[in-house]
């Protein structure tokens, strides 16, 4: 066994966690009091007026109500053009435009855009994201990513997976990321950061991370965040200062496979960028930011181009209003 | 002593209507949760253990499940003389394969069973919290209740194993529905369900049932059960509320099955349009080369509190108080039970909604706070002074 591997099995059976752990309420208010936690929970929107409610209604009652758990619960908005804001609010959430935080700063249009903002808008020295296409929400999607964080000082961004069997066979079970993991991300980390190929799903949209980590992290603004944080998490503290937690399942709207393409294209950039940032394969060249797809009309077939720059926002540590608010030297 | 309406209890009530609506959180997320877990009949279990966490969490006492899979738990009250019971049926009529998602918008929910019957299920998992909002402390003990297998075959077997088997003797009892608000039910019709299954034998017979396999004796055996309906019963409805026949367009199914309700306010009658619906399968096997047969699988008695007696009285005065005018209509549902066991007892509807039944079923959230506001009054009106069946 090669020490890659050695160090991935020893990580798995530490550093993977199953929510029903982390059952009791009482017990984690608890720990969080102990630990000196304040808990944020960020949900970044676009358009989500059909699930967006019922994720407000479940954690505000569940995770603020009954127990003091979560200190306050935000959704940073792109522009919805639906209700999504006004649902929201009328279930009890704080509301953003993510144009109306830090408007020097001018707004990009990205969900890896409001993560960003959301460092500088909210109070809470964890910050949890949970994204808002959930159909089967449950209070779980939060705890069993903030709870490692409460016991472990060492664990610094917890990862959600979930239950998506690729197959089963006489009780092994083969656990897989979606489509654009198996074909795109794992092939990747497995080439240039092999031990990241140990989180079942790198790009699930669910994580807890510390402030200090966060403020840290240059945040690509599109589908390149998630890879991006991993590559740059891993590179400076290790794969010991990740966790992952097994959420069981989640539901959530299937994309199509060209939306699929667009994603794979945003997340091969940012990772080109990082290869490039840390100097890890010489004489990389510019990558080009036109992703060409083909669409056919009976007999009659056509480029697709679709200008998919990934830009990047600087770590939010950089910013002098940030320091200021949150009260950095 | 019977009392009349308890006017003072309800004017109370309404003025802290608002403390009520603080609660609103905690209990849309009940019906989320409940809504979101399948509970066909038989298969409850999940949703009795959301329950059974829920009563734990609101330190009640005497948490159980029962052989029956219903889940109880008391609230105990200050001289724990009397026993007070509501309830809410925890199954639903959808099976676990369907999609359970509840979907909310601005003030409303919707959903499979959101109203039929998750609301109930949410307001008593949250009755204790709105009790101790509205500082109500009971003298009577509250016995809450989840019952398991009220639909269809299930025959109201929880609430009845309930009954049977409780060491408590229960003074009144309130049952929850989802919708509608208003729905005022203090009586319970006799009713007898059934299922007629044909068989066809698939060599020989007529050009018809060559052509259509079992559905053509099905057909006449229907048309026969209306016949009986108009002619001969014209106090009392049979419905049909289910065929299943077949797979396909080309192959005569082998198999058909009807399924009907007798219901009357009198409990001969019923007895009479069974042993009639009983005697005209008989005859339609007789003559038929297949088999034609009739299964009874539910039965109920008709049971009356009469529209004087206080509890009916006081819940028409917290709905009129309330600006809603109650619809009384008889009910074949857990209060069925209650009223066979002499129990004073109601059952009320919540809130409003649409779609009853549908995979569209929706509620309207603001009006199900006027709901809450009737039941708190009506159980302080059951705490206040015990009745009998009689009034």
């Amino acid at each position: 066994m090669s020490e890659v591997d050695e160090k991935v099995a020893h990580w798995l059976q530490t550093n993977t966690f199953h929510h029903s752990e982390f059952w009791d309420m009482q017990e984690l208010v608890r720990a969080k009091q102990e630990a000196g936690v304040t808990i944020s929970l960020c949900i970044p929107t676009l358009n989500e007026e059909k699930t967006i409610g019922k994720e407000i209604i479940v954690f505000k009652s569940e995770l603020m109500d009954r127990y003091p758990f979560v200190d306050e619960i935000a959704v940073i908005d792109s522009g919805s053009s639906d209700d999504t804001l006004e649902i929201a609010a009328s279930y009890g959430a704080d509301t953003y435009l993510s144009a109306d935080i830090l408007p020097d700063h001018g707004f990009k249009s990205g969900k890896g855009e409001n993560l960003w903002k959301a460092i500088h808008q909210l109070k809470g020295n964890v910050i949890c994201y949970v994204d808002a296409d959930i159909k089967n929400i449950h209070p779980k999607f939060v705890t069993g990513l903030v709870a490692p964080l409460l016991y472990r000082p060492e664990i610094q961004y917890v990862k959600a997976f979930y239950d998506r069997p690729l197959a089963l066979s006489e009780g092994v079970r083969p656990s897989g990321g979606g489509r654009v993991t198996e074909i795109l991300v794992r092939p990747l980390f497995s080439v240039f950061f092999p031990e990241l190929t140990a989180l079942m799903q790198p790009l699930s949209g669910e994580y807890a991370v510390r402030r200090e980590i966060l403020e840290t992290l240059p945040f690509p603004i599109g589908y390149g965040v998630e890879t991006s944080h991993l590559i740059d998490v891993f590179q400076a503290h290790g794969l010991n200062a990740f966790a992952q937690t097994d959420l069981d399942r989640r539901v959530h709207r299937n994309q199509s496979t060209i939306d699929l393409g667009k994603m794979s294209f945003g997340i091969l950039q940012s990772f080109l960028n990082r290869l490039r940032h840390y100097d890890i394969v010489s004489e990389l060249p510019e990558v080009n930011g036109l992703f060409r797809q083909l669409q056919a009309e009976g007999r009659r077939y056509a480029m697709l181009n679709r200008e998919i720059v990934e830009e990047e926002r600087p770590p939010m540590i950089s910013l002098p209003e940030y320091r200021k608010r949150h009260g950095r030297n | 002593m019977a009392k009349e309406t308890e006017c003072g209890a309800t004017e109370a009530i309404l003025e802290k209507r608002e403390a009520l609506s603080r609660l609103r959180e905690i209990l849309f997320a009940n019906i989320v949760m409940a809504g979101e877990i399948p509970s066909p009949t038989g298969s409850e279990r999940e949703l009795t253990q959301l329950l059974s966490d829920r009563f734990t969490e609101c330190w009640l006492n005497d948490i159980s499940r029962d052989q029956a899979g219903n889940v109880a738990a008391v609230l105990p009250g200050k001289d724990s003389k009397r026993n007070l019971l509501v309830a809410a049926h925890v199954d639903k009529i959808w099976p676990e394969s369907d999609d359970h998602t509840v979907n909310v918008e601005v003030g409303k929910m919707s959903g499979r069973g959101i109203a039929d019957n998750s609301l109930g299920v949410a307001v008593l998992a949250t009755l204790p919290l709105i009790l101790k909002a509205l500082e109500i402390r009971l003298k009577s003990n509250l016995i809450l209740l989840g019952t398991t297998r009220s639909f269809g075959r299930g025959n109201l077997a929880g609430m009845r194993f309930f009954l049977e088997n409780t060491d408590r003797s229960i003074d009144s009892a309130l049952c929850f529905e989802g919708m509608n608000l208003g729905r005022l039910s203090y009586s319970s019709l006799g009713m007898a369900r059934g299922v007629v299954t044909v068989e066809w034998q698939r060599e020989g017979g007529s050009p018809d049932e060559r052509c259509s396999g079992a559905i053509a004796r099905l057909n006449q055996v229907v048309e026969r059960i209306l016949t009986l309906n108009r002619d001969e019963f014209p106090e009392t409805r049979i419905l049909i509320g289910s065929l299943e026949a077949g797979s396909g367009y080309n192959v005569p199914p082998g198999k058909a099955k009807v399924s009907f309700e007798i219901r009357s306010e009198d409990a001969g009658s019923v007895r009479c349009v069974e042993e009639k619906v009983a005697s005209l399968v008989h005859r339609a096997d007789t003559a038929y080369a297949g088999k034609v047969g009739v299964e009874m699988i539910a039965h109920r008695q008709p049971g009356d509190l009469g529209e004087d007696h206080p509890l009916v009285r006081q819940a028409s005065y917290a709905l009129d108080r309330l600006g809603i005018r109650p619809q009384v209509e008889p009910s074949i549902s857990e209060l069925a039970a209650l009223l066979d066991k002499r129990i004073p007892a109601l059952t009320l509807g919540i809130t409003k909604g649409e779609n009853r039944h549908t995979p569209d079923e929706m509620i309207n959230l603001e009006p199900i706070f006027d709901g809450l506001a009737q039941i708190v009054s009506v159980l302080q009106f059951m705490d206040s002074a015990g009745f009998g069946f009689d009034g």
